[in-house]
């Protein structure tokens, strides 16, 4: 193995060449392999042949178009990728098909390149396909960018047309934020100007087509940027629960704090996992497939993105694309498609078609549906929080790919200006909520009522008897005197929490809240008992955290068994003939809690005991002679 | 750093992740080649060491002893779940195709009657683009119409590694784990990896096989590579193709095409 081609190895450049159909796309192609030595023995010879005994006259770009109707036709129907060398390194060239029909075809091949040419006829000049395409390499990011004005050979070599042409493309692309490296006169089925230098256009002094090639450089994978770890899957093959992955940006390192969003739980990397290491993985950076395990069990699921905590990405049911369209059926305002996004999937509703954007003029026109292969500004409506970023700031999670019918009819570079970020909204809530000093204190309000407010926050299976022990346990407080209000599913879900749905995303966010308002009623004094299963430590965690002092676990211990047998609501009977799809205990996880404050086992003791010993906590905690020892040891919490 | 290999792989992994989270049931046609076999090592490495579906192979009986020989001793070293079909005989295939055409169209056969019998969703297939210009305009999920065969003229679009995993019913889609791969980066990784392969590519009185396939259709070249790091060195400066000692392909000009299109890998 020589040492250059160990190094070129790692360097190659996939180069896309497009342009307006029969600009001679393909043919510069076959040209460059022939001129690079990168043919095969007795390819050409073949293909000479071929033609000979088709009697037609010899193309170079039969060379490359494999599909007999490709030959036939002397058109490029799909994209197609062929290996060469230079003297520097190796490239994979991109031939993409020219025709206006085989769009989606150009952008499948066109999405892979780390650069760029475009070819131009210099008697055709500028068309619509070689605009369409300028506009395409700007919506997919491309900045390295070549112009071939081809066909010199049938312009006599003229230097005043190749600067009009020039001119002309230069106009256009300026237009659009494309600035080519070099505008170079070619002509392909002649070889000149490819890859060595023609004598032909002595005026022309910039490089040839494969020297300017040989400038760029292959895109690097975003490691610079903060880390996004898309999750693609978890893993419980043995005792290890491994979420898997590819890094889409930035570097992942083992004891980082991750924050997986939409959801916003963290945990800790206790380990980077891959099979057959020879060492123990410290870290693992963008373009990398690998897996993760966590200190804690958090709900982590495909479609979350990893990152860490102070740059996470946005989070939004808004979002704006530059999109282009390749359905059949034209996009309109109103329709839902599903959008995937990273790993991440969402049904969207198109908000409003902002402009459709001609790309033959440039010109921004109002039109209430986007037709195929046209370019449009989108807004989407999403029912899910989508975690996402601007494409100028993250690429790999700064566009989507929209679906209808199981195809995918088109793509979008996400542009956030002007809407807003959940996440910083969220906070700044948070922020102005202490902004403000209550003149009363909850000591004014304890005094008042005779006792502290307080959260006992019961935990537990379906069926482990917690709404029943709520209800018996403000009545018997309510007899002794006390200010008691009782949270329940009956209560929640029909008004504060009536747009939630059962998604793990959104029966985190109704635990959410539930933990918010038990917090504030707690603050104003009551005694609330909360009745939810409530099944990851996580939420339950950050219940307690906003609630602060007065915040009371109950777990309602008993078995699967007996709460399947009980089985009040008939919901077991349910999730297990498939009726509702994530049921806590059958097909998702009840994590039980650490260190509650109390536990009673239901299925153990009986109901009148259990009542007894919740009450007794309550009574010995709230009241208000209490006050100033219960605060000094909890107000860590 | 990652290096190139490891960029192959990386992406090599998260396309057999995405089929494994996304399509079922999923099986692998596994040819016992290179190509394969490196794939299959992939597989390893993607499921922490297990190979969560069958490999499949689309037997006709006329592969080398060397062949068979290699396929029990890896079933039996690394522990997986075979399926050998066999496939129906030549007499039954297409009279109209050239003779090794013919002979490679049984595995078409084979592969229709164990989809039928099966139902497999994914199929997971080792080819790559460098292979030969029909399979360099593959995509890497690539869907296939209930009779098995492509419509090379309306491949879905496939970009941003956002694939086509939702079909509708009686149809399935062929699935490209490798198809980014040069046969050079798989050399390279065999040597890496230390991944076993059949004796008959390595060099012997001056002949080997530069790509594996039945001994009525496939012919050895001349080659003094008799180690992993020679053929590399050999596959540097070859100006020959990997598929030149393959009678099929060379037959006709359209008789890969013909053989692509109605449903061969």
């Amino acid at each position: 193995m020589t040492k250059l081609e160990q190094k070129a190895g790692a360097e190659k450049v996939g180069v896309v060449i497009v342009g307006h159909v029969d600009h001679g796309k393909s043919t510069l192609i076959g040209r460059l392999l022939n001129d690079t030595d990168s043919l095969m023995d007795g390819k050409l010879k073949e293909v000479q042949e071929s033609c000979k005994r088709r009697n037609v006259p010899f193309e170079w770009s039969f060379l490359l178009d494999a599909f007999q109707a490709e030959r036939d036709q002397a058109v490029t129907i799909d994209t197609t990728q062929i290996w060469f060398k230079s003297q520097k390194r190796p490239y994979v060239i991109i031939d993409a098909p020219g025709h206006r029909e085989f769009l989606k075809n150009m952008i499948s091949g066109a999405a892979f390149a780390d650069a760029a040419i475009l070819v131009v006829d210099a008697a055709e000049g500028v068309r619509e396909q070689t605009k369409r395409h300028a506009y395409i390499l700007h919506l997919l990011g491309l900045k390295q960018v070549v112009v071939a004005i081809n066909k010199m050979d049938a312009v006599a070599y003229d230097e005043k047309r190749f600067n009009e042409v020039k001119a002309e493309i230069t106009a256009y692309l300026s237009g659009i934020d494309v600035t080519p490296r070099q505008i170079i006169p070619i002509a392909a089925r002649e070889g000149d100007n490819i890859a060595k230098k023609s004598d032909k256009m002595p005026w022309y002094k910039g490089a040839s087509l494969l020297e300017q090639l040989d400038a760029f450089s292959p895109a690097a994978p975003p490691v610079e940027k903060p880390l996004r770890f898309p999750v693609q899957d978890v893993y419980r093959f043995d005792e290890r629960r491994i979420i898997v992955g590819r890094i889409a940006a930035g570097v992942l390192r083992k004891g980082d704090t991750l924050v997986f969003s939409p959801s916003s739980r963290s945990a800790k990397v206790v380990s980077i996992e891959k099979w057959n290491a020879a060492h123990d993985i410290l870290s693992a950076q963008a373009g990398e497939s690998v897996g993760i395990t966590l200190d804690q069990p958090i709900y982590a699921a495909r479609g979350d993105v990893a990152s860490h905590a102070d740059k996470a990405p946005m989070l939004t049911h808004d979002f704006r694309a530059n999109i282009f369209w390749l359905g059949k059926e034209p996009l309109r305002a109103g329709k839902r498609y599903k959008i995937k996004l990273a790993t991440s999937e969402a049904t969207v509703m198109v908000r409003s078609i902002d402009r459709v954007i001609d790309t033959g003029d440039l010109q921004r026109t109002e039109k209430d549906f986007v037709g195929v292969n046209e370019m449009a500004m989108v807004t989407f409506h999403s029912r899910e929080t989508v975690a996402l970023d601007p494409f100028a700031d993250n690429h790999e999670t700064g566009r989507a790919v929209i679906i209808e019918n199981q195809d995918v009819v088109g793509g979008g570079i996400i542009n956030m200006e002007g809407l807003a970020d959940l996440r910083q909204q969220r906070q700044a809530a948070q922020e102005n909520l202490h902004a403000v000093d209550h003149l009363l204190t909850r000591q004014d309000r304890a005094l008042r009522n005779g006792h502290r407010g307080m959260v006992v926050w019961l935990t537990g299976l379906s069926g482990a008897g917690k709404s029943t022990l709520a209800m018996r346990v403000e009545r018997a407080l309510h007899i002794k005197g006390m200010q008691t209000y009782v949270l329940d599913g009956d209560n929640v879900r029909r008004g504060l929490n009536a747009d939630l749905g059962f998604s793990a995303e959104d029966r985190s966010e109704n635990i959410r809240r539930i933990g918010e308002v038990a917090a504030l009623m707690a603050d104003a004094g009551l005694i609330v008992i909360t009745a939810f299963i409530s099944p990851f430590i996580v939420d339950r965690r950050a219940a307690r955290a906003a609630v602060k002092d007065g915040f009371h676990e109950v777990y309602v211990k008993a078995d699967l068994s007996t709460c399947e047998k009980r089985d009040p609501k008939g919901l077991y009977k349910k999730a297990r003939s498939g009726e509702i799809a994530e049921f806590t205990g059958i097909t998702s996880p009840y994590e039980p809690p650490e260190a509650p404050e109390i536990v009673v086992d239901t299925s153990a003791r009986g109901i009148d005991e259990c009542v007894g010993v919740i009450v007794e906590h309550v009574l010995e905690n709230a009241r208000a002679t209490t006050l100033e020892t219960r605060d000094e040891t909890r107000a860590e919490r | 750093m990652q290096d190139h290999l490891d960029e192959l792989e990386s992406k090599t992994i998260y396309i057999l992740r995405e089929a494994y989270n996304r399509i079922k049931p999923l099986g692998m046609l596994w040819s016992i080649g290179k190509d394969s076999t490196a794939l299959l090592w992939c597989i390893r490495k993607a499921f922490y060491g297990r190979i969560p579906f069958p490999m499949i192979q689309l037997d006709t009986g006329m592969e080398e002893d060397e062949v068979y020989a290699f396929r029990d001793q890896l079933v039996k070293d690394w522990g997986f779940e075979l399926i050998i079909e066999q496939c129906p005989p030549e007499a039954e295939m297409d009279q109209t195709l050239p003779p090794a055409t013919r002979a490679a169209a049984r595995k078409t056969e084979g592969l229709k009657n164990l989809l039928a019998r099966e139902k497999y969703k994914g199929v997971i297939v080792g080819i790559r683009r460098d292979e030969q210009s029909m399979r360099a305009k593959e995509r890497v999920f690539s869907p296939r119409r209930f009779d098995g065969t492509w419509d090379y003229k309306d491949q879905p679009a496939e970009f941003w590694d956002q694939y086509k995993t939702d079909f509708p019913e009686d149809t399935h889609v062929r699935i490209h784990p490798i198809l980014h791969w040069r046969e050079i980066d798989i050399w390279r990784y065999t040597q890496r990896e230390n991944i076993p392969i059949v004796p008959l590519y390595l060099s012997r009185g001056g002949m080997r096989f530069r790509s594996l396939g039945e001994k009525n259709i496939t012919f050895p070249i001349k080659s003094d590579a008799s180690t992993i790091e020679e053929i590399i060195a050999e596959l540097e400066t070859t100006k020959t193709s990997e598929r030149a000692g393959r009678s099929m392909d060379n037959e006709t000009e359209d008789s890969f095409e013909r053989l692509r299109q109605s449903g061969y890998m």
